[in-house]
C-alpha cells in the first residue's frame, strides 16, 4: 500500500500513459489542468492537447467535433461545471448520437471541500445515469481510476468518469483486471451487503472490519461503474445476505443508492431492506472533506450503525 | 478557380430547384420551418454543388469538408441538398418529419446519411466545428470545415466561446457563415435582442470578415474562395438573406419561421417557385 493519492491522480497518470500509447487521445481542459491532473499530458503532448478557456459548453461541443474526426478526446472540469453548465450539449451532441466523448468530472462530490456548496457536484451521477446511452465509472482509489481511465478510452461511446481530489489509500492491486460494468466483491460476507461506490469504498471495508467484531458478517461490494449496473453481482449478493445499505457521497438521489433501489423494487426475488446512505437531497457547504463527510454520516462508524440496526431490525 | 457564367446559372438553377423541393418536402397542412430552411438555401448550394469535396458513396471519406447545420430547424434545406447529392434517395424527402423517417424534425447524424452532428438545441455548432477543424491539425488532413448559424441563434452565448476558440487557435481551415435574414421566431432580432453591429462583432473577436448579398450565388461563390485562402485567422462570411426567400407571401414575414400552409397557400407556393425554375430556363 503506497501512501495516499486521490483519484485525480490516477487518471492523471492513466493519460499521460495513454498519450503515449495512442495518438487519437487528445485533452480538452477548462482553465483547470493543475486541479484536473491534466497538466502532464499537456506537457508531454502540447499538440494535442487543447486550452478551452473557462468555457465548458464549448469545450464539451469542441470534444463532440474531435471525436467524430476520429480523436478520442477527454474533457475536463470540475464535475459541477461539467455536468452542470454542460448538460445540454452532453444530452444532444454526445449522448444522443452515442458520440465517443470521455467526460471526466473532477473534484466530485462533498470531499471537494472548503469551496463549498457551488463547487461541489452532489447530482452529477444522477445527471449522467439519467442519459441513454452514457457509462458512468466512480473509481474507489487512485489505482481503480488508473485502469478505469485506460478502460474508458478503449470502450467505444460517451463514458463519465467521476473522479474525486480526497485522497485515500490505494486498495486495488496494481495490475489487477478491471472491466466495466463488473462490479467486485471485496469482502464476503452473509448478513448484510454493504455496496459503495468511489472514495466510500475505504470507510466501507472499515465498517465491515468493525461489524465483524461484533459477528456481523459483512459482504463488501465496489460497484464503480454505476451504469450500467452489474445487476446480476447486485442481486445474488443481495438475495444472499438478505440486507443492503449502499454508500456513496452524493445525493441518495438519482445515484448509486437509486440505481439498487431501482433493481431491488423490480429484480429481487424477496423484499430486501435497503438504506441509502450519502447526502440527503441537500447541498454541501465550505469545511474540511472528513467534516462534511461526518456532518452527513458518513463515517465508517455510522455505515457500520446503520448496518448493524437494518441487521437487528431483520433478527427482531 | 472563379466560377464561370454557365456555372453559376447552373447553380442558380439547382437553388430555384432546391426551394421548390423544399417545399414540396414540407407539403401543406403540417407546421415546418419554411423561413430559415429557403432563405439557406442559396448558401448550402454553393456549398454543396460549387465548394465542398464530398463522397456520397463514401460518407465517411477521411479527406472530406465537414458541413455542420448549426441552426438545425433548417435542415430541410440541408436534406434537398443531401438527396440531389446522392447520399440517399430523393424519395426520402416525402417523409420529412414523420414517425420512422430517416429524416428527423432536426438533425440526428445517426439516422441520416451525410449529416455530421447532431445540432437544433442551437448555439452548439461552430464548437463541433471547432473540434473538426482543431482535428485536422493533429492528423495532418487538409480538409475544410463549414459551420451554417442563424442570426437570432448568434444570441446564445456558446457561440461566443467558440468565436474566441476559433480565433485563439487561428483556425484558418473554418468558415462560418451566418444567415442574416433579420428574423427569429417571434419577430425581428433587432426587436427581440440586438445583434448589431455584427460584422463588427465577429472582427472584434479575431475574425476574417465579409458580407455578401446571400442570394448572390457569384458573391457567396467569390466569398466562399476568398475564406478559403486566407490565412492564420477564421473567416465569417455575413449573408443579408431574406426570410421565406423565393416565396413572396412568406419573404420577411415572421410567421413562417415556422408555420402550416393551406392549401391554397402551398399551391401558391409551388407555382411561384417552378415559375422562378421556369425562369431561369429550367
Amino acid at each position: 500500500m503506497a501512501g495516499l493519492k486521490a483519484t485525480r491522480d490516477g487518471y492523471g497518470e492513466a493519460l499521460l500513459q495513454l498519450g503515449q500509447e495512442e495518438p487519437r487521445v487528445v485533452v480538452v481542459d477548462c482553465d483547470l489542468f493543475r486541479s484536473t491532473r491534466t497538466a502532464a499530458f499537456a506537457e508531454a503532448f502540447p499538440d494535442r492537447f487543447f486550452e478551452m478557456g473557462i468555457a465548458e459548453q464549448d469545450m464539451v461541443s469542441t470534444a463532440v467535433g474531435l471525436a467524430l474526426s476520429g480523436m478520442i478526446p477527454f474533457a475536463n472540469s470540475f464535475a459541477v461545471f461539467l455536468t452542470g453548465r454542460a448538460f445540454d450539449q452532453t444530452r444532444q451532441q454526445i449522448a444522443l448520437p452515442a458520440v465517443n466523448v470521455k467526460l471526466a468530472g473532477s473534484s466530485a462530490g462533498i470531499t471537494q471541500g472548503p469551496d463549498g456548496a457551488t463547487h461541489q457536484s452532489v447530482i452529477d451521477v444522477a445527471l449522467m445515469r439519467s442519459l441513454p446511452n452514457m457509462t458512468v465509472i466512480v473509481p474507489s482509489d487512485a489505482e481503480e481510476a488508473r485502469l478505469a481511465t485506460r478502460a474508458a478510452a478503449e470502450w467505444e461511446g460517451p463514458v463519465y468518469l467521476r473522479l474525486s481530489r480526497y485522497e485515500t489509500p490505494v486498495w486495488r492491486d496494481g495490475g489487477s483486471a478491471f472491466e466495466i460494468g463488473k462490479a467486485e466483491v471485496r469482502r464476503a460476507g452473509r448478513d448484510v451487503s454493504l455496496i459503495a461506490c468511489g472514495v466510500m469504498l475505504g470507510r466501507v471495508l472499515e465498517a465491515a472490519e468493525a461489524l465483524a467484531g461484533e459477528r456481523i458478517s459483512a459482504e463488501v461490494l465496489n460497484v464503480h461503474t454505476v451504469k450500467p449496473l452489474d445487476a446480476e453481482a447486485v442481486l445474488s449478493s443481495c438475495e444472499r445476505t438478505g440486507a443492503a445499505v449502499t454508500v456513496e457521497e452524493h445525493s441518495i438521489i438519482g445515484g448509486l443508492g437509486s440505481a439498487v433501489a431501482e433493481l431491488l423494487t423490480e429484480g429481487a426475488g424477496k423484499h430486501i431492506p435497503l438504506r441509502r446512505l450519502g447526502v440527503a437531497d441537500t447541498f454541501g457547504e465550505s469545511g474540511l472533506a472528513d467534516e462534511l463527510l461526518a456532518k452527513h454520516g458518513l463515517t465508517a462508524e455510522d455505515i457500520a450503525a446503520q448496518a448493524r440496526e437494518l441487521v437487528g431490525n431483520r433478527a427482531g | 478557380m472563379e466560377p464561370g457564367v454557365q456555372e453559376l446559372r447552373e447553380l442558380e438553377k439547382c437553388a430555384a430547384e432546391v426551394r421548390l423541393q423544399i417545399v414540396q418536402a414540407m407539403g401543406p397542412g403540417k407546421a415546418h420551418h419554411f423561413g430559415g430552411s429557403l432563405s439557406a438555401a442559396d448558401l448550402l448550394v454553393a456549398l454543396y454543388f460549387y465548394k465542398m469535396r464530398h463522397r456520397a458513396r463514401e460518407p465517411g471519406w477521411p479527406e472530406r469538408d465537414r458541413f455542420v447545420m448549426s441552426k438545425g430547424h433548417g435542415v430541410p434545406a440541408l436534406y434537398v441538398c443531401l438527396a440531389r447529392a446522392g447520399f440517399f434517395p430523393t424519395s426520402e424527402l416525402a417523409g420529412l418529419k414523420e414517425f420512422g423517417s430517416s429524416l428527423q424534425g432536426h438533425p440526428d447524424m445517426r439516422k441520416t446519411i451525410g449529416l455530421e452532428a447532431n445540432t437544433g438545441s442551437l448555439g452548439m455548432g461552430l464548437s463541433v466545428a471547432n473540434g473538426m477543424a482543431l482535428a485536422a491539425r493533429v492528423t495532418g488532413l487538409d480538409y475544410r470545415v463549414y459551420a451554417l448559424l442563424g442570426d437570432g441563434e448568434c444570441q446564445e452565448g456558446q457561440v461566443w466561446e467558440a468565436a474566441m476558440t476559433a480565433a485563439h487557435y487561428g483556425l484558418d481551415n473554418l468558415t462560418a457563415i451566418v444567415d442574416r435574414n433579420e428574423l427569429q421566431a417571434m419577430g425581428r432580432t433587432e426587436e427581440r435582442m440586438s445583434l448589431e453591429p455584427i460584422v463588427e462583432k465577429w472582427r472584434g473577436f479575431g475574425w476574417r470578415t465579409r458580407e455578401i448579398d446571400g442570394h448572390s450565388m457569384s458573391e457567396i461563390c467569390t466569398a466562399l474562395d476568398d475564406a478559403a485562402r486566407t490565412r492564420g485567422a477564421p473567416s465569417v462570411i455575413v449573408a443579408h438573406t431574406v426570410k421565406g426567400k423565393g416565396v413572396s407571401f412568406m419573404e420577411g414575414r415572421p410567421g413562417f419561421h415556422n408555420a402550416k400552409l393551406t392549401d391554397e397557400q402551398y399551391r401558391n407556393a409551388v407555382a411561384e417557385l417552378e415559375a422562378g425554375i421556369a425562369s431561369l430556363g429550367g
